[in-house]
């Protein structure tokens, strides 16, 4: 099982959650996908995706604009 | 009700094509599906190099304003539309283009971005998308 960064510091709408997005479609089932990034609403919005996608979210972390969220595909 | 949005394009203009893809690759990135009907002026952002060229809705002031708003948009790091459209399709948005506008302003195929295009259709193509979708909206 891989653990795929995506790095999404100084991105805004919508590329943290396009780039989340397209990690996960790209992972294998199993797969740990890390986002990275310093956009505030996407910290909560990745979650959301998440939850619609029905996958299982492992942590968010660290502060509004400077965040870590771990994804299990 | 499918999990599904259905967006008409009618405008050209630059930030509303921006609020098409934007909303047509979010509700992709959250799992939904997504198509986009691009309809009269929208259909000229189809065109060969014509995504980027919209103007402004509001304050364009003979380009002056579209130059400002891009500086502005470059500075907070907003993409380019051209990449909105890649992840969008990347994605798997639908994009229809409509082919009464293409007749009425002598648009050919081939002077559009076939690549980009998923099906060519009429009004008949958008209700049957926009039947069976939980959003749609007309920009």
């Amino acid at each position: 099982m891989a653990e795929i960064l995506v790095d999404c510091r100084g991105e805004t709408c919508p590329v943290p959650l396009v780039e989340a997005r397209k990690a996960i479609r790209r992972a294998q089932p199993g797969d740990v996908i890390v986002v990275i990034g310093t956009h505030p609403a996407s910290r909560e919005e990745i979650p959301m995706a998440v939850r619609a996608l029905g996958l299982e979210l492992l942590s968010v972390e660290g502060t509004e604009t400077d965040w870590t969220i771990r994804i299990r595909r | 009700m499918a999990d599904k949005v259905t967006i008409v394009l009618h405008s050209g203009d630059m930030d509303k094509v921006y609020s098409a893809l934007i909303i047509g690759s979010g509700a992709l990135a959250m799992g939904m599906e997504a198509s986009i009907f691009f309809t009269f002026w929208g259909l000229q952002r189809l065109k060969k190099d014509g995504l980027e060229k919209g103007p402004l809705s509001k304050m364009h002031f003979l380009g002056l304003g579209k130059w400002m708003v891009r500086q502005r948009m470059k500075k907070a790091n907003v993409i380019t539309l051209e990449r909105l459209m890649r992840d969008f399709k990347e994605l798997g948005g639908k994009v229809i283009a409509c082919d009464m506008t293409m007749e009425i302003m002598g648009i050919r195929r081939e002077d559009l971005r076939e690549d980009w295009i998923d099906a060519y259709g009429a009004v008949g193509t958008y209700i049957q998308e926009a039947r069976g979708s939980a959003i749609t909206l007309f920009i």
